[in-house]
């Protein structure tokens, strides 16, 4: 209901567009840090935990660069990193979004006669659709990055190892399942967090509580989305 | 450019907030809805600007029902309505110039030169010039709820709607609001309706004052009235605030 809603007497596409543009450069400047520090070391330990498995000597060391690459692409660059997102994005748009509601801000806008759903939803909406592509496509390269140099530095597999098991079992079809799950997860975590942000009622505690709630509901409908997306494209 | 209600009714679940309301809000005048916490005040303004749809009843503007209306012919109506909030309402994130040039931005096509002219036009009628890189934060109450008129006065509206415009605010500057409320009526005759239990507020500037007592509009009257209403409840009300030792000492 709240998503039709806020299609009705949109307003200029102008003031959509600069309002999601902002958001965007917001969310992805924003969460730049976070990022490149968890893919990194997520890579990193990605790649320890291969070699350390692999104590047989039967399989080439080049295998952990195929692991490390496959796993970026399928689950750790666009399911793991919108988990972290998830907390930071989603509880700050749920956090935005409700207090506006408990100061009556979002009745000032309703009073003017602007659609106060779509005003507030459509530019985070869109701004989750164009940032979690970037940010998921940094971590991946960070991740495999991280992941090579964990393990030069440790002497498990060399740059040159690590690169041919990429080169060897990459497919570009991971990476659209990627870019699928990064659109879809982006889609999830801003609409859900919008959602409880927008039915907030009462004060402060109540806009905390909408924040938790985002994180918890966007983690619990993405584990259900990765799940249909992995069924449904591979 | 008035305003009228006919049998407005309101229930939450199993209580009922207005049980049948009619009431007629005049041009160029403050109109006042006074009564108790809970009376019902703030549930009728909300369904008069179309925040909290009513049951039943019919809300008039200018003899058209909001509630007939769709969308796009409830947001012609509301671009002739300026509002002020309890708690002003502004937007944290926006300077004192953003909050009241935003509704001009999102309406009209005017220059940036034309939109700056405007904001400083509003600004200066209420006192605030100057102020319009200043954030919200950086603004006392007194100052926010200027500001918040002057968003509300910014598309030059036919409609405007005050709740509790003195909650929060010490006399003088509850004073210096009403007054402001006052003038801006007059200037702009504008169809002024304000939700106060605020009896100093009620004297100063009320020139059509509605008394809710459950529910129900139990009286109805200009200031000059209010101190005999030959209606129990109102008495009661009027006994418990400061208004029974003000004028009290004005005898003396």
């Amino acid at each position: 209901m709240l998503l039709g809603s806020i299609f009705k007497t949109p307003e200029k596409f102008s003031v959509y567009y600069h309002l999601a543009l902002a958001e965007a450069i917001s969310m992805t400047a924003g969460s730049m840090f976070i990022v490149v520090i968890i893919s990194s070391f997520m890579g990193a330990v990605t790649t320890l935990n291969t070699a350390y498995q692999l104590t047989t000597g039967l399989l080439p060391s080049s295998i952990i660069g195929s692991v490390v690459s496959v796993s970026t692409l399928l689950e750790l660059a666009p399911t793991v990193m919108s988990f972290i997102l998830t907390g930071r994005i989603g509880s700050n748009i749920a956090s935005q979004i409700g207090t506006m509601r408990v100061t009556e801000q979002i009745d000032a806008l309703e009073v003017m006669g602007i659609n106060s759903s779509g005003y507030l939803i459509i530019p985070r909406i869109a701004a989750g659709l164009i940032s979690f592509p970037i940010l998921v496509t940094i971590s991946a390269f960070l991740c495999t990055l991280g992941g090579m140099i964990a393990g030069y530095v440790s002497g498990e597999v060399t740059p040159y190892d690590y690169t041919l098991g990429i080169q060897t079992y990459y497919d570009p079809y991971q990476v659209v399942v990627m870019y699928v799950k990064s659109v879809v997860f982006g889609f999830i975590i801003t609409s859900v967090a919008a959602y409880h942000g927008y039915y907030t009622q009462g004060g402060a505690l109540e806009v905390g509580r909408s924040a938790t709630k985002a994180v918890v509901y966007g983690c619990l409908t993405m584990v259900f989305a990765d799940y249909m997306v992995a069924q449904l494209l591979l | 450019m008035s305003i009228e209600v006919r049998n407005i009714k309101k229930a939450f679940g199993d209580k009922e907030v207005l049980k049948g309301i009619d009431m007629m809000f005049e041009r160029g005048k403050v109109n006042m809805i006074i009564g108790a916490s809970g009376s019902g005040k703030s549930v009728l303004m909300k369904s008069i600007v179309g925040l909290l749809e009513p049951d039943s009843g019919k809300v008039l503007y200018e003899g058209q029902n909001f509630y007939e209306k769709d969308h796009r012919e409830k947001r012609e109506i509301r671009k002739n309505i300026g509002m002020l909030f309890q708690g002003s309402a502004l937007f944290d994130s926006m300077t004192v110039e953003q909050n009241i040039s935003f509704p001009i931005k999102m309406f009209d096509r005017k220059k940036p030169e034309e939109i700056r002219e405007r904001v400083a036009f509003c600004l200066e009628r209420v006192n605030l010039s100057g102020s319009e890189k200043l954030f919200p934060a950086e603004l006392s109450g007194g100052m926010q709820k200027r500001v918040g008129i002057a968003r509300a006065i910014a598309m030059n509206p036919d409609y405007l709607f005050v709740d509790e415009p003195n909650s929060g605010l010490d006399p003088l500057t509850a004073s210096v609001v009403d007054k402001l409320i006052y003038r801006l009526t007059q200037e702009f005759n504008m169809t002024t309706l304000v939700v106060s239990h605020d009896l100093n507020s009620v004297m100063n500037i009320g020139d059509n004052i509605m008394f809710l007592y459950k529910g129900k509009k139990a009286w109805q009257g200009s200031n000059k009235e209010v101190l005999h209403p030959n209606c129990p409840p109102l008495e009661e009300f009027i006994f418990v605030s400061d208004l029974i030792d003000r004028e009290a000492r004005a005898v003396k």
